[in-house]
């Protein structure tokens, strides 16, 4: 159990190679419970690949990750550990993932009934609660293919709450979507990070990050460069790399 | 001299009730042997994608080996050859189901692998983002997409097998083709028989086509 003084995410010294790419260089990172993480970078930089780290799909070679107390170990020798911090953290893809062959119903009472063991009646009423907090209460029997992107990324959000995590993590949930349902996801994000949900987020939606953020981080070539409040790191930063970063996306 | 030869209506329809005794067998020694072939194709396409090695490289073998060499050789090895290490016969229909079975099974197992692969890797991650263990992810989320996927390459690999087991009348089990020589031997009327014998096939394996695109039909709902 967490207090607000133990970090719900803690990363010491983390390094991670792809072959000779050096791709994480000794991150240091704390989350607190309930704080809102926004990661920033260009592609290619790395910030992916630190939250694919926290819930174990991706492997690290050295450092420690520690997740609500369960500690990640490096080369993927976590073992039970491994499967205790996906249990508890949520994760929401760019691409959705939704499952193809299941009922949007289904694809959120699946992780419930097979890894918390729930009853199917307590499934479905936390299902129905979910859907309808995103606004897709009606479309539960349909399948993933007959929603919008941003229907389907709503769904894949109530998937993840589904398993009651206590930290979510989100990778580029929006960059896969037609501009005109990126604000559909955002608000549901928004209501999320009210309620108090510890989330790590990467995106490219300044505006959100701005508005939702308690705290940025600017990563580049696989280094935390700058982090701090979004009005400091975004509108004053320091270095120059976040400079000249945040010119070339804010002049969109 | 009259040499316009007349294809003998009667004659066709006279040899039904024979070849009709051989579909039974040909039905047996297909569909049993495509049942233990799935078998073999799911176990072997799976080690045959595994990280192990162990398990990896005998996949290998064994695909390479039984796709790489005729039924035919393969059905005469079993029956006439094997007698020889076992020490005692080999029972024909026996020998006809484990030539099918091993044949298609590797075939099958290069199907398996393939479905397996075309799923996206997404879909594991998000399984495994759910807590879902490994074994979990795959029952529940990318075996029942990838066998959709493989329904229309199963399909091909059942109607190839349906008529490979043709060539085992030279073992002699009493399959279609058999019932077709033994009763052209008596009567001489080969344009007849074998017209019939290709008629029963075509009519087996169309309705395995038919039966295989209604499957598919109804899977693609949710895709």
């Amino acid at each position: 159990m967490n207090d607000k003084n133990t970090p719900m995410v803690r990363l010491k010294k983390v390094n991670k190679h792809f072959g000779k790419l050096h791709v994480m260089r000794d991150i240091d990172l704390e989350v607190t419970p309930g704080e809102v993480v926004v990661i920033v970078g260009a592609s290619g930089s790395g910030k992916s690949t630190l939250i694919r780290c926290v819930n174990g799909l991706e492997e690290f070679q050295s450092g420690r990750i520690e997740v609500d107390g369960n500690e990640l170990l490096p080369d993927g020798k976590s073992g039970k550990s491994l499967q205790a911090v996906r249990t508890e953290v949520g994760m929401v893809f760019q691409q959705f993932n939704l499952f193809p062959h299941l009922s949007v119903r289904d694809n959120v009472t699946l992780a419930p009934m097979k890894v918390r063991g729930w009853p199917r009646e307590k499934a479905l009423e936390t299902a129905h609660r979910l859907l309808e907090r995103v606004g897709i209460q009606d479309q539960a029997d349909k399948y993933p293919s007959q929603l919008s992107g941003g229907q389907q990324q709503r769904v894949a959000l109530a998937r993840a709450l589904a398993m009651e995590p206590r930290l979510m993590l989100f990778d580029e949930p929006t960059s896969a979507l037609d501009p005109e349902m990126i604000g559909e996801v955002l608000d549901a994000m928004r209501e999320l990070a009210k309620e108090g949900m510890t989330m790590m987020i990467v995106t490219h939606e300044m505006g959100f990050a701005r508005e939702v953020a308690d705290r940025v981080i600017f990563v580049h070539d696989g280094q935390i460069v700058e982090e701090g409040p979004p009005q400091e790191v975004l509108d004053n930063p320091q270095q120059e790399r976040t400079r000249s970063f945040l010119s070339r996306v804010l002049k969109h | 001299m009259d040499v316009t030869f007349q294809f003998d209506w009667q004659a066709a329809i006279a040899s039904i009730p024979y070849l009709l005794e051989g579909i039974p067998w040909t039905l047996l020694i297909s569909f049993g042997g495509l049942a233990i072939g799935f078998v073999i194709g799911i176990i072997f396409g799976l080690a045959r994608i595994s990280p192990t090695a162990l398990l990896r490289w005998p996949a290998i073998a064994y695909i390479e080996i039984f796709r790489g060499t005729p039924v035919l050789v393969q059905v005469l090895f079993i029956f006439y050859g094997l007698p020889q290490l076992l020490g005692g016969p080999i029972n024909a229909l026996t020998a006809g189901i484990a030539a099918i079975a091993l044949n298609a099974g590797a075939y099958i197992s290069e199907i398996v692998r393939g479905g397996v692969q075309s799923i996206e890797k997404g879909q594991r991650e998000a399984g495994l983002s759910l807590g879902l263990s490994r074994t979990q992810a795959f029952r529940y989320i990318i075996w029942p997409q990838a066998l959709r996927r493989m329904i229309p390459a199963l399909g091909n690999q059942g109607i190839v097998s349906i008529k490979d087991t043709s060539l085992f009348s030279v073992i002699g089990v009493g399959e279609l083709v058999r019932q077709g020589q033994v009763y052209i031997a008596t009567t001489f009327t080969a344009l007849e028989v074998y017209f019939m014998v290709a008629l029963m096939y075509l009519a087996i394996t169309l309705s395995l086509s038919l039966a295989l695109r209604l499957l598919e039909r109804r899977g693609l709902v949710g895709q």
